[in-house]
């Protein structure tokens, strides 16, 4: 057990530090937040991912200003000024590519951390709003992420703003008004690249801030969860910190930096040796510029949308008309807010969980890869066949977990943590 | 439970990649293009200002960043290169004028980028895979761009081409004659290794030229590598020494 720091009140101290503390509270929340806050000590590989993606959202938010310092927002002008940052800008090519690979990067991070909850109930109360808070994120970086692709105006992002705005078509009475009004002109236009940028530069980034900080608070007032999914404040010693809890700094800031080193590993072998990740991070149609007049031969949105895409394709056209589909994706998305209210099961942990939810996660997995695989593909051969069934076992996850999660069986919880890593 | 859960996703994963890759249509021949081989490069330079720059421009790629990167000297990229600027900082643009559409039925495409939309394999495929079609407007067709627009301009190297085709009787068992490659009609000017060498030349260059940074990023890439694999031992050995006294 680590030796707690110590608790004398230094706060009101003197020099600039202690200045400061009486006009701010730098120490008390540097305390309270990081050097005070205590993390369950057994955290595994699993929970690399929320400093990771705030790493991740760093690096975008930094490296998105220098773009922003080249690009230019204009239909005529966007291409060529990626080409120039990306030729003649000194280091644009490593800036672009950080922040290319960070947005793919930040996908991959995001739905680990996802899986992660999944895994060990993190999301069981009392942590609802942390849960809530981290699908609004997850809902907000797929707006930002798909106006980021639009932006380098090649022509599948062209094609895809295309496909995807006018989804918003399908929508009964309004759907043509609404297009016409998100677009701003009648087609995909310049200024629709204009609007995509402001979205993408300003509102969007500010309010993913806000709702970052939202998640940290609510995660550090009611605590971390943890592999097994007990509360580590119900034991606490003398001084009434928990007895399986550790301060994040030190420890976990020093356990986290070994997590940004091997992420940095992957990070950069991606940056420096495979930028386009063979077409996947960035497509290769999009090496051509916009061209109204010329549809890519097959249009897939970049990987981290296929999942999505995928069940928007697999469900039919009925009565006339194709929002049922589009119903569908939002409701694939929507369902993630209800989860807490849907896992009945008696733990939270997956350890002392029985068979069934084993099974059931597999098959969400299963079903979730293989919606991402339809989505790239064009729609022929088994994959319509495929992408059904994946969407009705990805619903069924949740659908049936009210049910499922009670019937299983489980196995008793420990008092205490299990070890630690 | 972990180390499953791992492999699972590893797999998942792996199986994805591999279904990404891409299908259909004739296989492309492999190039053998090498971005590190300079004199490959600057033999391509060569081939494409003096076949292709007349109707393709390079827009987004600098004579001087060209001669710097593949080590001409800026005199004689001047008097053997530049023949559409006398200004070593311009792009390098085609001698075709802006309303000269009609000529083959569209504008000739900027290749810039075009080994990043298409990728080496398919322009050193295309390069070669020019045959006769006598219902072409310029009398001839290519195996890996159907109703390809461009003339085969460099014909008098590799001699006229004839297409290869096969019987492959349809779904319900009708007679097809199915195109499956090109074969050699007259000789050219060069062998045809020759040849292959001339156009792999070409291909390497626009692939240098639509990333003038690879090989630099590439060889940067090793050092980064390097660095993070040592800074991954060190703050692995911190967080060690940090832990000990967690129990």
């Amino acid at each position: 057990m680590a030796a707690a720091p110590e608790s004398a009140d230094s706060s009101k101290g003197g020099g600039l530090i202690g200045w400061i503390d009486q006009r701010f509270p730098l120490t008390k929340m540097w305390k309270e937040q990081v050097a005070e806050y205590y993390a369950p000590k057994n955290f595994n590989f699993w929970y690399y991912f929320g400093s990771l993606a705030l790493l991740i959202l760093v690096n975008q938010l930094v490296t998105g200003i220098f773009l922003t310092m080249n690009y230019k927002p204009s239909s005529a002008e966007a291409f060529s000024s990626v080409e120039y940052i990306m030729r003649d800008v000194d280091w644009g090519w490593l800036i672009r590519y950080m922040h290319s690979t960070g947005a793919s990067a930040f996908f991959i991070v995001v739905y680990l951390h996802m899986f992660r909850a999944l895994l060990y109930g993190s999301h069981r109360k009392p942590r609802e709003l942390i849960w809530i808070f981290g699908c609004l994120i997850f809902l907000l970086l797929m707006a930002e992420g798909f106006m980021g692709y639009v932006l380098p105006w090649g022509n599948m992002s062209y094609w895809g703003a295309q496909v995807i705005v006018s989804l918003f078509g399908s929508l009964p009475y309004i759907g043509g008004a609404l297009v016409e009004w998100i677009r701003g002109d009648y087609y995909i236009a310049d200024a629709t690249l204009n609007r995509v940028f402001a979205l993408h530069v300003a509102a969007l980034p500010l309010a993913l801030v806000f709702l970052v900080i939202a998640h940290l608070m609510a995660l550090h007032e009611v605590g971390s969860n943890n592999p097994d999914g007990i509360e580590i404040h119900d034991h606490k010693d003398a001084k009434g910190h928990p007895l399986d809890g550790i301060p994040f700094h030190p420890y976990y800031t020093v356990k986290d930096m070994v997590g940004v080193a091997g992420f940095l590993l992957l990070f950069c072998g991606v940056i420096f040796f495979a930028p386009t990740f063979g077409g996947l991070f960035l497509e290769s149609p999009n090496f051509e510029p916009a061209n109204a007049l010329q549809t890519p031969p097959h249009i897939a949105p970049v990987w981290y949308f296929t999942p999505f895409y995928a069940m928007l394709r697999a469900v039919p056209s009925f009565a006339g008309t194709q929002v049922w589909g589009v119903l569908v994706m939002g409701a694939s998305i929507a369902v993630l807010f209800f989860v807490p209210w849907l896992d009945h099961s008696p733990v939270r942990s997956i350890r002392y969980r029985g068979p069934i939810y084993k099974v059931m996660l597999t098959i969400f997995v299963l079903s979730f890869v293989s919606l991402g695989i339809c989505g790239l593909k064009p729609p022929s051969g088994i994959y319509p066949t495929l992408a059904k069934v994946a969407t009705i076992l990805y619903f069924a996850f949740f659908l049936l977990m009210p049910w499922y999660t009670k019937l299983d069986s489980v196995k008793p919880v420990p008092e205490r943590v299990t070890g630690h890593a | 439970m972990l180390k499953s859960w791992v492999l699972i996703s590893i797999a998942l994963f792996c199986a994805g990649t591999a279904v990404a890759e891409e299908e259909g249509g004739i296989a492309l021949q492999p190039s053998g293009a090498d971005i590190k081989n300079t004199e490959s490069l600057q033999r391509g330079a060569r081939n494409f200002m003096n076949y292709c720059s007349g109707c393709h421009s390079l827009k987004y790629l600098r004579y001087n960043r060209l001669a710097a990167d593949l080590g001409i000297p800026v005199a004689e990229l001047a008097g053997n290169l530049m023949f559409t600027s006398d200004k070593p900082f311009d792009t390098i643009n085609s001698a075709m004028p802006k309303d000269s559409e009609g000529w083959f039925g569209k504008q000739p495409p900027d290749l810039s980028l075009i080994a990043r939309a298409r990728g080496v394999d398919y322009l050193y495929s295309y390069m070669k895979g020019f045959y006769v079609d006598k219902t072409r407007p310029w009398g001839v067709n290519n195996l890996y761009l159907p109703s390809a627009a461009m003339p085969d301009v460099l014909v008098e190297l590799h001699g006229l081409q004839k297409p290869v085709f096969k019987n492959e009787p349809d779904d319900r068992g009708s007679a097809r004659m199915v195109l499956v490659g090109v074969d050699a009609m007259t000789p050219g000017a060069l062998k045809p290794e020759e040849y292959d060498q001339f156009v792999r030349d070409i291909a390497n260059f626009l692939d240098y030229a639509g990333e003038p940074v690879k090989e630099k990023r590439q060889s940067m890439g090793v050092f980064v590598t390097l660095f993070l694999l040592v800074f991954f031992v060190f703050v692995y050995l911190l967080k060690k020494e940090y832990w000990k006294d967690v129990h």
